[in-house]
Order: structure tokens, then sequence, then C-alpha cells
């Protein structure tokens, strides 16, 4: 029995479930080549191993392309409003610790309308998996900037290019203390997995980042660093206690250089792989740090950023009623209704 | 100097007695007003309050706009109303007298604290003169104390700061009016015992003043009479003196018992809604689980969330709040999900008047989504019945898978009545089991009788499904867009909501069946309507009173009782919204009377209003 299978229900033995069990009877309506049909399928794929019961899985979404993801699950689904699943997700988990929660959501969904509830869910540590598709673009609405497109971008609704600056979802989850932080694409089929497995297996808040490509509307969102024929270049896969190095020849790396970050190379000015900067999970620093570097001047990080734990909102509020109970008996709703001051008015028989 | 007394004043019985205390937001007029109003209430009066504060926690001392009032009518007999006009007035400055002044009536009794009476103060508000000594007073007895000066002799010796024993004075005032009502002090002297148990010095501070204010009133000739109103003949039973909001939470903890599921609480701040939260925060032992959101939507989407998973999902706020909740209400109801929403009003639009309270938002409840979108609504009528109408929310969003309004309003909320407690064992049942049978399950497969569709929650083995805000196909509840099915989903949500009506208790008539003018009200309006026409009928006058405390749907006989009638009127704190409702459903000329001050009618202008009905000189519906 895996650490899991003890979480969801205690249940001894259960049925061993595959991919195929976690597909549900809905066509499939996003446009051929979205970047969303992978995430879909290896979402579905990690699914069994985390040992819930198909019926204590809920996936809540809100608007968007990604906000249809759990039609085509077969677990519970709740595809809600523009920005607020993990409001509603908030407020499940609260009812039903014993279920297991995600979140699926895009950039315009989970850092526009939705900020505030994105920020206030994380902080809680609410034990939700929110998993944000990041296509840079608003694809449901026909193409319109998000916030996180780039600066200049020339869209429906800046034809001129647009003059926002465009925000970092990794250190909003970060200032947010995120219990749970980290970065996929699309297309890597083995690091979605590893990511949502990873994801699948936290107690609290976890953030997921999928780059994402939108092959309509911004198609070849995330191409200079993702392409399978530069991305050992221009991607720094994270693991935690390993250095931070990367390249085809596996000869590149990050060092710090008083506080500032800097590429080097190994076996070039004396850097040897001692010099290079090891990840670790737990470094609110080097967490700061990885949020912010980002194509071009840096590779962009992928991976599990930042994985710490702490209490969740559902164990906290438990705590807190069993307390209650236990320092001042369950509740007497008769006791309750003839709190304070009472007095008694006697029959006189008129 | 005040005469010290010579023989006992005398003890004159009355019927029925209203104070307001009034002063500096800070001076603790509420606190004075809600401890004369459970001496009351203990003592046996029946009782009904209004507390009346500015939205300024602390605005400039003696100002206009820091002045906080709180007054409470107690009687002998059944009362419905915190009375229209104070019979004393206890004025601790300056701007508490000009602000309260006009709403004594002529031979009325003022108690004023003449300390405060400085020129800077008299100033401050735009007094030219002193009123106490230049004869505009004339029509009122005045009882001029220099409560501030007296107070501070009776702290004497005790190791207080000016200011710590000038913010007891409002406790001399009480222990004045105690003696002059022949009111025990122990009940509020327990009070403070237990209040400032760590803090003995500040406890006995105020117990000074209160013992030094009830002592002056019996030592000094001031007063040459007292006056006792005797306990009121209520049905027998145990009773305790509660609150709007007292009642809201209360109501929606039995009806978690009574369903046996979790009450999951979101709520935003928001005045005058947030002492719901306050409250249900405090029953952690009954298992309430309450939830502060980061703002208003947050709060309705984790509560429909909550009631996704089977809990019962409830959400707090006012007219500003439920403004912003509108597409999250929309959203459950299209997804039939049970769900409170209680607004307790205040005046609006945008963020108006925080503190003071209004009708205005009915047709917004009715109204305030996109689509067709029904919501049940109801509305109780008093404090205590905020209790009832708690349940009865409930049952109707169990029973017919939909959100309920519930509509209480600040009067409600803060003003308090006693309350016939009752036992657990006498309440409804109201539990509505989960779908958990496999077979035949669709999502939207609905009960044959109220059209409610199945409640299979998130946990059961066999009936996973995919629920959303977009539109459905009837029964089987995959995503939709065929044009029929959308037009049968739409009457269909009409109807459920619609069906209520058969569900619920007839629209009751006080006076005879018909008649020349029915008053039809709703909400917190019930005790001013109801003793309106009560004097209207001892006059002789064909006039009876309706008030619905179902809003959508109306009681089926509704139509029935306005028809039954030569006129209608009603009452409303805004423009004419059940007016409009019960022009368009039933086609009636029905009269509006329509007063958006920020406070509750009085029991003079709604008869006045109904005469002026009657008499032909509006509203005839020939």
């Amino acid at each position: 029995m895996t650490e899991s299978t003890d979480r969801a229900n205690g249940a001894a033995a259960l049925p061993v479930l595959t991919r195929k069990d976690f597909v549900s009877d809905q066509e499939v309506r996003w446009c051929p080549g979205c970047g969303d049909y992978s995430i879909l399928a290896q979402t579905q794929k990690v699914m069994p191993d985390f040992g819930y019961p198909r019926e204590n899985i809920v996936f809540i979404s809100g608007i968007g392309c990604s906000g249809r993801l759990p039609y085509y699950m077969n677990t519970y689904g709740f595809h809600s409003i523009h920005g607020r699943a993990p409001a509603i997700a908030t407020g499940l988990k609260a009812a039903r610790p014993d279920l297991m929660v995600w979140v699926i959501t895009g950039d315009g969904d989970a850092l526009s309308i939705g900020g505030n509830h994105l920020i206030h869910s994380l902080r809680r540590n609410v034990d939700l998996r929110i998993v944000m598709f990041n296509n840079r673009i608003y694809g449901l609405t026909k193409g319109q900037a998000s916030p996180t497109s780039e600066f200049g971008k020339v869209t429906k609704s800046s034809p001129y290019g647009t003059i926002d600056y465009p925000v970092s979802p990794l250190a909003i989850a970060l200032a947010a203390e995120a219990s749970f932080i980290a970065r996929t694409v699309d297309t890597h089929t083995e690091h979605i997995q590893a990511t949502l497995e990873g994801a699948g297996r936290h107690r609290g808040s976890a953030f997921v980042e999928v780059l994402q490509n939108c092959n309509i509307f911004n198609d070849g969102a995330h191409r200079e660093f993702t392409d399978r024929e530069v991305r050992d270049d221009r991607m720094l896969v994270l693991e935690h206690g390993r250095p931070m190095v990367f390249g085809k020849e596996r000869n590149k790396g990050i060092r710090l250089h008083g506080h500032q970050p800097e590429v080097v190379t190994i076996g070039e000015n004396g850097i040897t792989e001692d010099d290079i900067l090891v990840h670790d999970e737990t470094d609110p620093l080097i967490a700061f740090m990885l949020a912010h570097i980002y194509w071009p001047e840096f590779p962009v990080p992928v991976g599990i950023i930042r994985r710490i734990s702490r209490p969740t909102h559902d164990e906290l509020l438990s705590n807190q009623i069993e307390q209650a109970i236990a320092g001042r008996g369950k509740g007497d709703l008769a006791k309750l209704l003839a709190s304070g001051e009472t007095w008694t008015v006697e029959g006189d028989g008129s | 100097m005040t005469a010290v007394r010579e023989r006992p004043a005398e003890t004159r019985q009355l019927e029925r007695v209203t104070i307001r205390f009034a002063g500096d937001s800070g001076d603790g007029m509420q606190l004075t007003g809600s401890q004369f109003t459970r001496t009351a209430a203990v003592f046996g009066n029946d009782i009904s309050t209004y507390p009346d504060f500015p939205a300024e926690i602390r605005a400039p001392a003696g100002s206009l706009p820091g002045v906080s009032g709180f007054q409470l009518s107690f009687a002998s007999t059944r009362i419905h109303t915190p009375g229209d006009q104070p019979d004393v007035l206890v004025a601790m400055n300056p701007a508490a007298l000009k602000s309260n002044l006009g709403d004594l009536p002529a031979g009325g009794a003022l108690v004023v604290n003449e300390d405060a009476f400085t020129p800077v103060n008299l100033n401050k508000v735009g007094y030219a003169g002193n009123p106490l000594t230049d004869g505009s007073l004339s029509a009122y007895h005045v009882f001029s104390v220099p409560i501030s000066t007296l107070n501070a002799r009776a702290s004497e010796g005790l190791e207080l700061t000016n200011k710590q024993v000038d913010l007891t004075k409002n406790f001399f005032a009480l222990g004045l009016m105690f003696w002059l009502y022949d009111r025990s002090m122990e009940p509020t002297l327990q009070w403070i015992d237990e209040k400032f148990s760590k803090r003995p010095v500040i406890a006995e501070g105020n117990k000074r003043a209160l013992r030094a204010g009830y002592n002056f009133g019996e030592t000094t000739e001031i007063f040459h009479e007292r006056y006792i109103v005797p306990p009121a003949r209520l049905a027998p039973g145990r009773y305790r003196n509660i609150t709007g909001n007292e009642a809201t939470a209360l109501g929606f903890v039995a009806a978690s018992q009574l369903a046996d599921r979790t009450l999951f609480y979101g709520s935003y701040p928001i005045t005058p809604a947030s002492d719901i939260l306050h409250s249900l925060a405090a029953y952690k032992n009954f298992g309430v689980k309450t939830y502060q959101a980061e703002d208003e939507i947050a709060a309705i989407g984790a509560a429909i969330g909550a009631s996704y998973g089977g809990a019962l999902g409830i959400t707090g706020t006012s007219g500003p709040g439920l403004a912003l909740k509108s597409e999250a209400l929309g959203l459950a109801v299209m997804v039939e999900l049970p769900l409170v929403v209680i607004d307790v009003q205040r005046g609006g639009p945008s963020t108006g008047l925080p503190t003071k309270t209004e009708q205005g938002d009915l047709l917004q409840v009715m109204f305030g989504r996109n689509s067709d979108s029904p919501v049940a609504v109801v509305a109780p009528a008093t404090p205590a019945e905020c209790f009832d109408m708690a349940i009865e929310a409930w049952r109707i969003a169990l029973k017919y898978m939909t959100p309920v309004a519930f509509m209480s309003d600040a009067f409600l909320a803060n003003g308090a009545e006693p309350w016939a407690i009752p036992d657990p064992g006498d309440l409804p049942q109201i539990a509505v089991p989960n779908r958990t049978e496999k077979e035949g399950f669709y999502p939207y497969l609905r009960d044959p009788v109220t059209l409610a569709r199945p409640w299979a929650v998130p946990g059961t083995p066999g009936l996973e499904h995919r629920i959303g805000g977009l539109e459905k196909s009837d029964v089987i509840g995959n995503v939709s867009y065929d044009p029929d099915n959308h037009h049968r989903m739409t009457v269909l949500r009409q109807e459920k909501i619609a069906g209520i009506a058969k569900d619920i208790p007839p629209l009751e008539v006080f006076g005879a069946p018909e008649g020349d003018l029915l008053v039809l009200g709703w909400g917190s309006t019930y005790g001013a309507i109801r003793t309106a026409v009560e004097r209207l009928r001892a006059r002789g006058l064909a006039v009876s009173h309706a008030h619905l405390r179902h809003l959508n749907p109306f009681p089926a006989n509704t139509e029935a009782v306005v028809r039954s009638f030569r006129r209608v009127l009603i009452p409303e704190l805004n423009l004419g919204h059940l007016q409009m409702l019960v022009r368009a459903r039933y086609l009636i000329d029905a009269t509006g009377y329509n007063r958006v001050r920020g406070k509750p009618f009085r029991i003079a202008e709604i008869e006045a209003e109904a005469e002026r009905v009657l008499t032909g000189s509006v509203g005839s519906r020939s």
C-alpha cells in the first residue's frame, strides 16, 4: 500500500485503475494541435497513481479553454465561472477534507479576473492542486492580450502593441507563500507527468504553471526555449539537491555571484561543478531567484521550484472544531438557544 | 443647586415608555441602551429597540455626524415597534440634543448633561446661545444635570485618569434612568464585574457611576415622580432578548442540526451583516465552519463549493456585496445547488448609508442577474422571526435544490425583542438525503413534484458527473446549445421556483378578510404597519394588514387577498419594489407609500397615509 492510498479514505483494497478509467464519455473539443490535449492525457495518466477512488477526485475549473478539462475527466467535475474556481474549491475542500481537489485554470482566469482568489487560496495553504495553463493569450475569446503576454505584443486588443508589463506567475505564487510551486511544459510529457505526480502527492496548495501552446492565437508562445532542438540549452530542469546544470553538453550552470545569478560554463575559467548552485526546494531565496529568471537572459527553470510543509487550511479548520468540542463539549442546540439571560413567564390561566 | 429630597417621589404606573439615549459615538450610548433593554426584558416587559449609529467609529467629538442613538420601548402590553417618538430623551451633549430634539414631542422629558454645554461644544453645532438657558426648550420638561461633574466626584480616590472617568458617565445616566423607572441595578452591576473582571479599578469606576446616577435620582428633588411599567403578559414560556442578527445565526445553526449537515458560512466583513459572521465563528463546537473570504465573490463561491460537497452553504452580506455576488448567484441557479444568501439591507445605492436601514434590494435580489435567473426569496418581519425564516430558507433550498435569498435589514439586524425560546424538538425536520442510487441517475433528472434535480455529492461511487455554468441538456446534463433545450430549461427553472407556492403558508390577513383597504408589507415594516392598522381598526375603519414572508414565489392566495379590498397600500422603505411586483403580477393599482430616510417607518406616518388613501385623496383603485 502506498502513502497516498492511506490518505484516500484508508480503503484497503482499491480496484486498480488505469488511465482509461479517467476518460469521460465526452468528445474533446479543443482545436486540433492544442497543447491542452497533452496536458489532459498526462493528467489522466497520472491520476491512478494517487490511490484515490475516482469518486473522491474533483476537478474544478473557471472560464477559458482550460475550463473545459473537467468535462473530459471521468471524476466529479465543476466548470464554474471566470476566475472563481479557487474560491469554489476552497469551500469544497473545507466542507470535504476527504476529497482530492484539482483546480484547472489559465493565465487570464488565474492571474487577471481571478487573481485575488489565486493569491488567497495559496496563502491559506488550501489543499488544492492548481494547474494553470499559460499560453500568454486569451484563446477562448479569440486572441486578446493576457496578463502574461510579453510587453509590446500585438494582439486584437492591442494593435499598437500592449503597454502592460507581464507578471511572473511563479513570483505571484511565491509572494502568496504557496507551499508547492512548479513549472512544466505541455509537450514534455514525462516532465508533466513527474510534475503533476509531485503536485498530486503534496499536502497543501500546489501551484503548477504549464507552459502551453495556443496554435491558433499565439502559436509558438514558448517555442524559443521549448523546441526539441534548443530546449536543453535554454531550459533548466530542476532537481532537489542537485546542482543547476543544463545544456546539451551538461556543461552550463547557474552560479551565484554575490546575490546575482549568472550563467557559467563548467571547465572554463577554472569553474567546476562544485561552483554551481545546488537546488533546494525549501530555500526561499533560491525560489525567489528561480521565479524571476527567464529566457533570453537565463535558461527557463522548470520542475519543482519550492516544496515546503505547513498545516493546510482544512486541517487548521478541523483542528479548531475538534478543540472547541474538546473544550466546550459537543454543541447542544437547546442550551445554545437558551444562552444569555433568560426569564420565564408563568402561565396565569388568562 | 438641586434641592435634597425631603420625601419619596410619587410612583405612577405607565403602560409603555420610550427612551432615547443620545450622545457622541464614543460615549457608549449603544451599551447604555442595551443594558437598559436587558434589564427591562428580564423584568418581563415587552421590548423593542432601535439602535441608530453613524458609520464613523469615532467621528470628531461633539459633532453632529458623530451622534449615536439608542431608542427602546418597553411596555406592559404587546408592542411591535420601538416607538415613534421618545417620552424621554437623554442628550449627553449639544450635538445629541440638536440632532434628536425634533423627535421629542412637546411635553416630553429631556435629560441633559449640562456640563457638556460649553461655548465650544455649542459653537461646534451652530447654537448661537445656550438652549438650556435661553428659553428655547420651554416646551419640554428639562432636567439639566451636571452629569460629568457629579460622576467625577463619584470616582474620587480611584486610580483613574480623567479620560477614564469621563468614559463612565454614560452609566451615571443609566443609573438615573434605572431610578426613574424603578429598575434594579443588579443585572448591570453583574455585567460590569464580568466585563471588567481583569480591570477591577475600571469596574469600580463604572459601578460607582451607575450607583451615583441612581442615588442622585433618589436623593435630589429634581424628579417629582418615578414610573413603573409592569411586566407584560407574554405567553407562558422561557424568554430571552434577541436581535435579528443573533436570531439569524441561531436559526442557521438550528437548520444545520435539523438537516444533519455541516454549516459552512462564507462571508466578507460588511455592515450591517458582520455580526452574523462573528456569532457563527464562535459556534465551532457545533461543527460550524466559517470562512472570512478575501472578497464577496469568494465568499459566495466557497459557499457554493461547500454545498456542492453536501454541506449547508451560506453566504451573508449587504446590498453592495450582493451586487458583487450576482454572477456567482447565477451560477448557483444554473447548477441548481442549495444555497442561502443573507442580505442585511442598508441604505444605497453604492456605499450609501452603511448603518441605516432600507428595503432597497428586493428588485436586485429578484432580477439582478443576467437572463432569467429566478431564486426563492424569504423575508423575516421581526428580529425573532429571523430564526424561523432561517430554517424556512434552508427547507426550501434543500427541498428544491435552489438558492434562497434571506432578506433582513439594518433595523431587524440590530433591533431586539423578547423571544420565546423554542424547544428544538418542536422545530421542523428539514433533512433531505443525497442521491446514492446509481441506477437511473442523471444529473438533471427532476423530481416530478418539486422539479428538484438530484443532489449527488462527490464521494458517491458511480455518480461521477460534471456540472457547470454552461447550459445543460434536460435530464442528461451534458453541455447543450440546442435552442429548444435552452427554452425548456429556462422554463423549468422558472416553474421550479413558482411551484414552491404550493408548499408555503397562505398569506394571512389581520383584520377582516375584505374591506376598504389592505395595507400590504414585507420585512421590518411589520411592527409599524401592524400598530397603525390596529389603531385604524380601533377607530372603526375597514382596514386590514397582510405581511409577506415569502416574496418569490408569493403565497398562492396572494391575488385573492389583494383583490378582496377596494384599495391596497404598500408601505416600503424604497421607491416601490413590492408595489411594482404586485402591480405587474396581479394588474392591481396598488398605491405605494415610500420613504428612504434610513429610518424605520413611524406608526403615525402609516396611519395618516392609510387615512389619505381611504378618503380617496390618493390611490383610488376604481
